[in-house]
């Protein structure tokens, strides 16, 4: 299957074509000719991936495809190749990659129109696909690492995209910071899996069948060091911090970053290796604890925030949050699923952001925004179906995920975890209710004149309102009527928790209840005469800081490596590095003036040096002639 | 003949030819001193050639007396030029390789 190689390379060869006509003259604009490629690119990656997807479709499961780009490395038993495969799982991740992806090309094309770095944009854009791509298709671990990294690379170039704003260049850092501290965890559980299975671990159908080589104590090391490097990726606590603080990339970034890209990565990697986490239960627990703490404290905060896009960003933290109560409880599907659902509404909750953000002339504050519905009707409707799926409301895609999630949560009898996660079905209905009524319904029409917004930026939005509503119904278990094609088409390590169709019934009711109440509660107080939440009572004011996590993390550890940062440069490197290199240097100097004086000029001195240096080595000669 | 006399024989010009290089500070001195020394090991090599019936060390003998001429003709003329430029015999005056303070 060589298209797989294709796939991932045509976004990079796009991204080179782009930023060499770029470079080549930064000054001229060239809109159409950047934004052809740019499209292109994903566009044809992702034709590539439905011939995938349609072969995938034909085979039995279980069935690999694979494909050699080069050897790269081969010293005797070390052996890597740049080498990709696609298995089922890795079939509906690249699906939904390029096809989002492109979605967002083509919307960026339009929200981006205008910027001097439109280019140099595509580009970036170009290598984020490519190295997300890379990282899904992978055959080996070395070289997910590698799309893993260039995933963190073009994250930061895209953050940081308007970089005459020293914040977002904060952002950007940040983002990248964070992430290494993730990536850290992450190459050392690579590395411990490498030496525990002995030159077995270059290729992960490898490592599946050597994985009895480890014992459990190691494997559990080996899952949570994998889990670190996934909490930085997909924003888990404690890796969080940088996700809204990467909303100060242009929206399209925040819509490829959340929707398509990056953030799925470290749930799609606890997925790829299933058969590791299935033996491991109890790291599986801690990551479906953390992932349901992630989700409600997100959804908290994203109760109390008033900028849009941050909104948002909580938002996607907390429906990760869910994933990882999946992937940890061992219900991969369902996780990978409900990733393939947020792409579709997430991206379409970006993008009509992004769409009102532009045609209120980039504000992103809510409560400055008002009963846009009737200028925006296509964004208001686009973005409604979308909050119905996120929500939870069926049909729409988010209900059958969610409630897939929750009854695994439920079934094995994680009742607390259930609890959580179900209170935050309820925030999450409510502050995307809130969201929407503020923008749209608000009677107070505070805006004068809106800015135009291209057409290249709406019909995506209906593209993807039409698979938030359907691509739910691919995953209906059986108690909907559904046959739950999706878990079976995926064919991963499972656990499997019997549940009764009555309860099934009964907490998808719960669900949907959930959902309905906290619409019902965002309609009454938002719909007609929105208040932005002050800091006037105590835990107002810890929420709307977002619980002061930011300034702890600034007192715990920023300020105290800074601070020895400083003590370093300025007590230990010159009290004690300078201090043992400069008396060297004064003794060298001192040596060497002492020396010197025996250059004189006078040639007997001289000869008499030549007369001590023979005469010490006739002597020494005649010492070792002696004893032999 | 007891070759141990000639050795000592040129050891002994050898020891004088060093002292007069290393004590004596006239250019005519240094040169004769060592002009004696090229001389003691003439003689050596010339002892050896005959003490191991080699005749080797004798054509060498003969080769370094006509290159030691040779070289005799020069080191005059760059005496002659040294007096001419420094108005001196002694060897202190040429003493321009000596470590400056400023290198410090």
């Amino acid at each position: 299957m060589s298209i797989l190689i294709y796939i991932v390379l045509i976004p990079f060869a796009s991204a080179l074509l782009l930023s060499l006509i770029y470079l080549s003259s930064p000054k001229t604009e060239r809109y159409s000719l950047y934004s052809k490629i740019g499209v292109a690119a994903p566009a044809i990656s992702a034709l590539l991936s439905f011939v995938v997807g349609i072969e995938m479709l034909s085979q039995e499961s279980g069935v690999i495809f694979h494909a050699t780009l080069i050897e790269w490395i081969n010293i005797g038993e070390f052996k890597i190749d740049i080498a990709f495969m696609a298995d089922r799982l890795t079939t509906v991740m690249i699906f939904f990659i390029t096809l989002i992806g492109t979605l967002i090309h083509v919307y960026a094309a339009g929200y981006m129109r205008g910027d001097e770095g439109f280019g140099k944009f595509f580009a970036y854009f170009n290598l984020f696909m490519g190295s997300m791509l890379l990282l899904v298709l992978a055959s080996n671990p070395i070289m997910m690492f590698i799309g893993w990294e260039l995933v963190g690379l073009s994250s930061y170039l895209l953050i940081g995209f308007y970089h005459k704003d020293a914040q977002n260049i904060t952002a950007a850092n940040k983002a990248f910071i964070l992430n290494r501290v993730g990536d850290f965890g992450f190459i050392m559980g690579l590395s411990l899996l490498f030496v525990s299975l002995e030159g077995n671990a270059y290729s992960f159908e490898a490592i599946e069948a050597n994985i009895t080589m480890i014992d459990s104590a190691t494997l559990s090391i080996i899952g949570m060091l994998l889990f670190i490097g996934a909490m930085g990726k997909s924003a888990q606590i404690p890796l969080y911090v940088w996700l809204p603080d990467a909303m100060a990339g242009p929206t399209p970034v925040s819509a490829l970053i959340h929707a398509a890209t990056m953030v799925t990565a470290g749930v799609y990697m606890v997925a790829r290796f299933d058969f590791l986490y299935i033996q491991i239960p109890d790291i599986g627990e801690i990551i479906a604890i953390i992932g349901a703490l992630s989700a409600l404290f997100a959804a908290i905060i994203a109760s109390f925030q008033s900028d849009i896009k941050k909104i948002l960003a909580y938002s996607t933290m907390s429906q990760l949050g869910y994933m990882f109560v999946a992937v940890g409880l061992g219900a991969y599907s369902s996780g990978v699923f409900h990733v393939f659902t947020h792409a579709f509404f997430k991206a379409l909750l970006f993008m009509g952001a992004g769409a009102v953000i532009i045609a209120m002339h980039h504000e992103q504050n809510i409560f400055k925004m008002g009963n846009l519905k009737k200028d925006m009707r296509l964004v208001y409707i686009t973005m409604f179906i979308a909050t119905l799926a996120i929500s939870g409301i069926p049909p729409f895609a988010g209900f059958f995920s969610k409630d897939a999630i929750l009854a695994t949560a439920f079934s094995s009898e994680h009742y607390l975890i259930w609890g959580v996660g179900t209170l935050t079905a309820l925030l999450t209905s409510f502050y995307m209710f809130r969201m929407l009524f503020t923008v749209f319904h608000s009677f107070e029409n505070k805006n004068n004149s809106l800015h135009v917004v291209p057409t290249s930026m709406t019909w995506p939005l209906i593209v993807l309102a039409v698979g938030s509503s359907t691509v739910g119904l691919l995953g209906a278990n059986e108690a909907y009527g559904g046959a739950n094609w999706f878990a079976s088409f995926l064919a991963l390590d499972d656990t499997f928790y019997h549940i009764s169709h009555r309860s099934e019934y009964l907490l998808g009711f719960l669900n949907v209840l959930m959902g309905i109440a906290g619409m019902w509660i965002a309609y009454i107080c938002f719909s007609e005469e929105p208040v932005e939440p002050e800091a006037n009572r105590f835990y107002k004011r810890i929420i709307i800081n977002k619980f002061y996590i930011d300034e702890i993390y600034e007192s715990i550890i920023v300020k105290p490596i800074v601070r020895l940062s400083e003590f370093i440069d300025k007590v230990i490197d010159i009290k004690v590095f300078d201090f043992i290199v400069n008396s060297l240097v004064f003794g060298y100097r001192r040596g060497g003036y002492h020396f010197a004086k025996l250059q004189n000029g006078r040639v007997q001195y001289y000869a008499l040096y030549i007369l001590a240096g023979v005469a010490v080595m006739s002597l020494s000669m005649l010492s070792v002639l002696r004893g032999v | 003949m007891n070759p141990e006399y000639f050795f000592i024989l040129a050891t002994l010009l050898f020891s004088i030819g060093i002292v007069g290089v290393v004590s004596r500070r006239n250019l005519f001195v240094i040169y004769m001193s060592v002009e004696l020394m090229l001389s003691s090991i003439n003689l050596v090599l010339a002892t050896f050639s005959r003490l191991h019936g080699d005749m080797h060390g004798s054509v060498i003998v003969l080769i370094m007396i006509a290159a030691i001429a040779a070289e005799a003709a020069l080191f005059l003329a760059m005496i002659v030029q040294l007096y001419r430029s420094k108005r001196s015999l002694d060897s202190n005056d040429c003493s321009q390789l000596i470590q400056t303070k400023e290198a410090l």
